[in-house]
């Protein structure tokens, strides 16, 4: 018992900070102390990001195998922790300007983290449920955190009903899977779902289960709710929908894949391939008609979401390893375009059309120029770093023999590259229309982007080891 | 004799009028809850059938879990509907409609 509890420490801290400090705050100062607990909370996920990235050795789990705790899960807890630090602590001057700063949203995200955190420890499908729910229960309430809104409050409710759909779907497929397997754990549904021979009943639960899952990585043909949620929401909570819950999402559709499917990979891996390249055309060609810059980046993320599968159908571990290693990416390059968008304001108005960055290389060359690098990177040009992810998936597509997968994902991220290209066009070359931008980037915002932007140049060199331990990971969960 | 089938039956049954009425509904959001409700009911008949016919605890435990995250998940819905009808002053399915495309 006291073994179990040690295992799962960080996030007990974490619940128990966000329970005092939802109690401190009611009984105090409530609003006031908005900020103080924003950094407080990002403090807090530093810390434990590097309590767990530093700490954590070997593989061991937890209540009878319902939580594991090994290199794949405390991958993904680092970088869940750390994009939702920066995302808190970037999107205070935002909250505070326009006045929507309320102590409940650092700790709703708090606990939203630590729902993440149980889904890619996640060992049993009640684990895995409890903890799908914590964050997305968490997260439809800060999608509609601006109630004053009729686009806020119609994002969290379109949130919510989508997403409950998609938490019935997985329910469903879990029940059959129980049914069929005889157990909730993981290893006991590897056991009885074979060698690539499982029982129909299995099966079918297998697909409801990934229905669900593809529901919160926002998947086509399961992505209907996400430009609507990412446009409706306030910024800084359309920063934080793209970054950690995606991470969570995708790290909780491998584990489940592999530690709980991995015997019937040439089943699961057919549906993969198909999603992956609805995404990433869809993703592609609905892009080209937005003109609001927070649409474009949901439809960006599905599109970056169908590469990111191509690791995942791969079934291997070098498979996982891309997939990891992009995801990683992938948050770098969001938090620098989201500090950008935060930043774009006119006469102190939040402004989300494109059409605003016309000519805006004028205004201020060195964030234009750290824009420019942050888009060819989202659209995977060669020398930035976005190219290297898209080659890892590739690579491990090719392994797995998925030739006419990787081909198409080229091809799609060469119509995708049009729209990212297209801002980059208004910037330097487009007419100005209208008055231009406010020059008041905030310190924090101007780092972020900045950061973000040189990540992507530098990057090259080793990538700062995340391949390696993202290779570790991957060690961890295939085997 | 009813048999382990026929509880499955029932489950699937309710589980698909439950899609239908997310997907079919056009008139009040009210009703969008219910559908959502009957999903996760028809879950729960699914694991109580398997947990029986098994004679394996596991399946009640996790009934019991999804029936008190349906309880938070119907709040937090009806309150995001309420903020929702401050808003819009209706609360029907097509009117749901600010963003688009």
């Amino acid at each position: 018992m006291q073994a179990d509890l040690n295992t799962i420490l960080p996030e007990i801290v974490i619940s128990v900070y966000a329970m005092l400090a939802l109690l401190a705050a009611v009984y105090t100062q409530k609003d006031r102390l908005a900020g103080p607990l924003t950094y407080g909370t990002a403090g807090l996920f530093l810390v434990v990001a590097l309590w767990i990235g530093l700490g954590g050795q070997g593989t061991s789990s937890a209540f009878g195998g319902m939580f594991v705790e090994d290199a794949f899960a405390r991958f993904a807890k680092v970088t869940i922790l750390l994009s939702a630090a920066a995302v808190l602590v970037m999107g205070m001057g935002y909250l505070e300007r326009h006045k929507m700063m309320k102590f409940e949203y650092p700790l709703l995200v708090a606990l939203s983290v630590v729902g993440m955190m149980f889904m890619v420890s996640a060992g049993d499908l009640m684990a895995l449920y409890m903890g799908l729910e914590l964050q997305s229960l968490a997260l439809y309430v800060i999608a509609a955190m601006r109630r004053d809104s009729l686009r806020s409050t119609e994002a969290g409710l379109k949130y919510f009903v989508l997403g409950a759909l998609s938490s019935g779907l997985l329910l469903y497929g879990a029940s059959l899977v129980y049914g069929y397997a005889g157990t909730t754990l993981f290893s006991g549904i590897v056991a009885a779902a074979g060698d690539g021979l499982a029982p129909v009943g299995l099966l079918f639960g297998l697909v409801f289960v990934m229905a669900g899952l593809a529901f919160k990585i926002s998947a086509v043909p399961f992505h209907m709710w996400t430009p609507d949620v990412y446009e409706g929401s306030p910024t800084p909570v359309t920063a934080f929908f793209a970054t950690a819950p995606k991470v969570a999402a995708m790290a909780l559709f491998a584990r489940v894949l592999h530690d709980a499917f991995g015997g019937v990979s040439s089943d699961w891996s057919q549906v993969l391939v198909l999603l992956s390249v609805l995404s990433m055309f869809l993703g592609a060609i609905a892009a080209i008609g937005q003109t609001n810059i927070k649409r474009l980046m949901a439809y960006s993320s599905i599109a970056h979401m169908g590469y990111a599968m191509i690791g995942l159908a791969a079934g291997t571990a070098l498979g996982i390893e891309a997939m990891l290693t992009y995801m990683a990416i992938y948050v770098t390059m969001n938090i620098g375009t989201f500090a950008f968008v935060l930043s774009m304001e006119r006469d102190g108005v939040p402004v989300t059309d494109i059409n605003a960055l016309r000519m805006y290389a004028k205004v201020e060359p060195g964030k234009a120029l750290a824009l420019l690098v942050l888009l060819f990177s989202l659209a995977g040009v060669p020398p930035m770093l976005g190219f290297f992810a898209k080659l890892g998936v590739w690579q491990a597509g090719v392994d797995a023999g998925l030739f006419w997968l990787v081909t198409a994902s080229a091809v799609a991220s060469a119509i995708g590259a049009y729209y990212y290209l297209r801002i980059v066009y208004f910037m330097y070359f487009g007419e100005e229309t209208q008055g231009a931008l406010d020059e008041n980037t905030s310190p924090v915002l101007w780092t972020m982007l900045m950061g973000a932007a040189l990540i992507m140049v530098v990057g090259l060199a080793g990538l700062f080891g995340v391949d390696s331990a993202a290779a570790t990971a991957a060690a961890a969960l295939v085997n | 004799m009813i048999g382990l089938e026929h509880y499955l039956t029932v489950a699937a049954v309710l589980f698909v009028i439950g899609i239908f009425g997310l997907f079919l509904n056009r008139k009040n959001i009210i009703i969008l809850l219910m559908s959502i409700e009957l999903i996760l009911l028809s879950v729960n008949i699914n694991f109580v059938a398997f947990s029986s016919y098994m004679g394996d605890m596991a399946g009640q435990v996790f009934t019991l879990f999804i029936l008190t995250v349906a309880a938070a998940e119907a709040a937090i819905g009806l309150a995001i509907l309420v903020v929702f009808f401050r808003n819009r002053g209706t609360i029907d399915v097509e009117d749901a409609n600010v963003m688009k495309g």
